[in-house]
């Protein structure tokens, strides 16, 4: 019965950052890897595909999600946001703004993660305590900066959002 | 590392689901947040030939009261039973433990019925569920049955779900008129797995304990009742030295088995003197008697 089960590969049909797109993928397929290879979206990082870092957090839904705990095959019909959909060098998003200001990176290998994790809260929340920030980073591991600069940073990011909120 | 290959299916209704259970037999694994599965997965702990993808059930993501009983759907949210307000009124135990339950990103996709089935020792929900005394009702195709939670956990990962059978609700006695409830734990950080938690309902009357529960986390390879801390409370007068008799009594009389490098046996017995502790004296104070 079981050793027989033939493996289909399974027609996916998703947005991501805005974009249309139809792929066939393997089951197996993690989004992460999705992302990163079959879409060449680097900006998701990957740490230890297990849950724990968080520096692959993407938008599924709206809501924050492990891309390395996801298949490609569970997203058909999603909405998908990942880093790249914040800003470019160019044209920053206030988040990256303030991370770059308050040096909230060094090496920014967690950074993307940081900034999607960022941008749930003060899409939910518009004004953080430091508590509630800490909180919403608590699943982002970060080897480098101590977090302090990270929580000062997501601080900043929602001061300059309600400014810009209030022209 | 990456998942071995496996076979992908998604059943869109609850007999589709008990058809492709039936047709894969004991080769297939229920998805369903993912977030204990998949690491497994990619660890290449847990090789499934078929991945059974239960996300599109949504006749499985409810809470709703049940006469006495809050009845939750096993595919609800985590975040989503932490969110609501009829869970934090029915059940304000489990609103509680539900503070130390992981990070926000996991908690948007793991589910209630993915973290029981899962049986994590270390997890903060078992042990409510059997302080609360609740029941898990499971399905298949020869029908429903009701397993008491202090029946469904039989070790670390192991629980009283059957090849065929699946998780469909949780049902836990709503919160009587004056029971008092505390939730306590210690974890490396917040959101972190329990390097012990404890878990106490009380039910006073005229300053008399009527009714004691008291459960632990992450000291055994499952959760358990401290039913000899329970009977020093019962029938006696709640003061100061009787809950620390107690907390003594769940610290001498537990075995810590659940070893590692969090915490050693000592540790695990000192942390479950205090938080019991600090957990009745809690209780105590939001009873109202
Ligand atoms: C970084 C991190 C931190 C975490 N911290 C905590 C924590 O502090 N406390 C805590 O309690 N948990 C924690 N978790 C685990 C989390 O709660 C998981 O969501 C949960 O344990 C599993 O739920 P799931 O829905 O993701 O299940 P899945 O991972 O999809 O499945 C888990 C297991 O249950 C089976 N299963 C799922 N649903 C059913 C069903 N309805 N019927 C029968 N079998 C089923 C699956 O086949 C699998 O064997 C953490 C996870 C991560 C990644
Ligand atoms: S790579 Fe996904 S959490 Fe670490
Ligand atoms: S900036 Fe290096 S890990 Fe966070």
């Amino acid at each position: 019965m079981s050793s027989v089960t033939e493996i289909k590969q399974v027609r996916i049909s998703l947005t991501v950052n805005g974009e249309r797109h139809e792929h066939e993928v393997e089951p197996r397929r993690l989004l992460s890897d999705f992302l990163r290879e079959d879409l060449g979206l680097t900006g998701t990082h990957v740490g230890c595909e297990h849950g724990v870092c968080g520096t692959c957090n993407i938008m599924l839904d709206g809501r924050t999600a492990r891309a390395c705990l996801l298949f490609a095959a569970q997203c058909d019909g999603a909405e998908i946001r990942t880093v790249e959909s914040l800003g470019t060098v160019d044209k920053m998003h206030p988040i990256q703004e303030a991370f770059w200001e308050k040096h909230g990176l060094q090496c920014g290998f967690c950074t993307p993660g940081m900034l999607m994790s960022a941008a749930e809260l003060l899409e939910r929340n518009p004004e953080p305590s430091s508590e509630e920030i800490r909180e919403a980073v608590s699943s982002n591991l970060c080897r480098c900066t101590g977090y302090q600069t990270i929580v000062e940073a997501v601080q900043d990011a929602a001061t300059r959002i309600r400014e810009q909120a209030n022209g | 590392m990456k998942p071995s290959a496996f076979h992908y299916e998604k059943p869109s209704s609850l007999d589709g689901l008990l058809d492709v259970m039936g047709k894969h037999g004991e080769a297939a694994r229920i998805l369903a947040g993912g977030q204990s599965l998949v690491p497994m997965m990619n660890f290449r702990l847990a090789t499934p030939e078929v991945l059974i993808d239960i996300n599109g059930l949504s006749e499985l993501d409810y809470i709703r009261q049940d006469g006495d009983s809050l009845s939750i759907g096993a595919l609800t949210r985590h975040n989503v039973i932490y969110d609501s307000p009829l869970v934090a009124e029915l059940s304000p135990l489990m609103a509680e433990a539900y503070k130390h339950v992981a990070h926000t990103t996991i908690r948007n996709r793991g589910t209630i019925g993915g973290n029981l089935s899962h049986a994590d020792p270390s997890s903060e929900l078992p042990a409510v569920c059997i302080c609360l005394e609740g029941h898990m009702i499971l399905r298949s195709k020869q029908g429903t049955r009701e397993v008491p939670a202090g029946e469904f956990f039989l070790g670390a990962l192991e629980t009283a779900i059957q090849p065929g059978e699946f998780l469909a609700e949780i049902k836990i006695p709503v919160r009587k008129p004056g029971v008092g409830s505390a939730f306590e734990e210690v974890s490396p950080r917040r959101g972190d797995f329990a390097t012990t938690a404890v878990a106490a309902t009380l039910q006073i009357d005229g300053g008399i304990c009527q009714t004691a529960r008291i459960a632990h986390a992450a000291v055994a390879d499952r959760p358990a009742r401290i039913e000899s801390a329970e009977a020093v409370l019962e029938g006696s007068a709640l003061d100061k030295a009787r809950i620390n008799q107690a907390a003594e009594i769940a610290a001498s009389e537990t075995e810590p088995s659940l070893i590692n490098y969090h915490g050693d046996a000592d540790y695990k017995r000192d942390l479950l003197r205090a938080l019991t502790k600090r957990a009745l004296q809690r209780a105590s104070e939001n009873s109202v008697n």
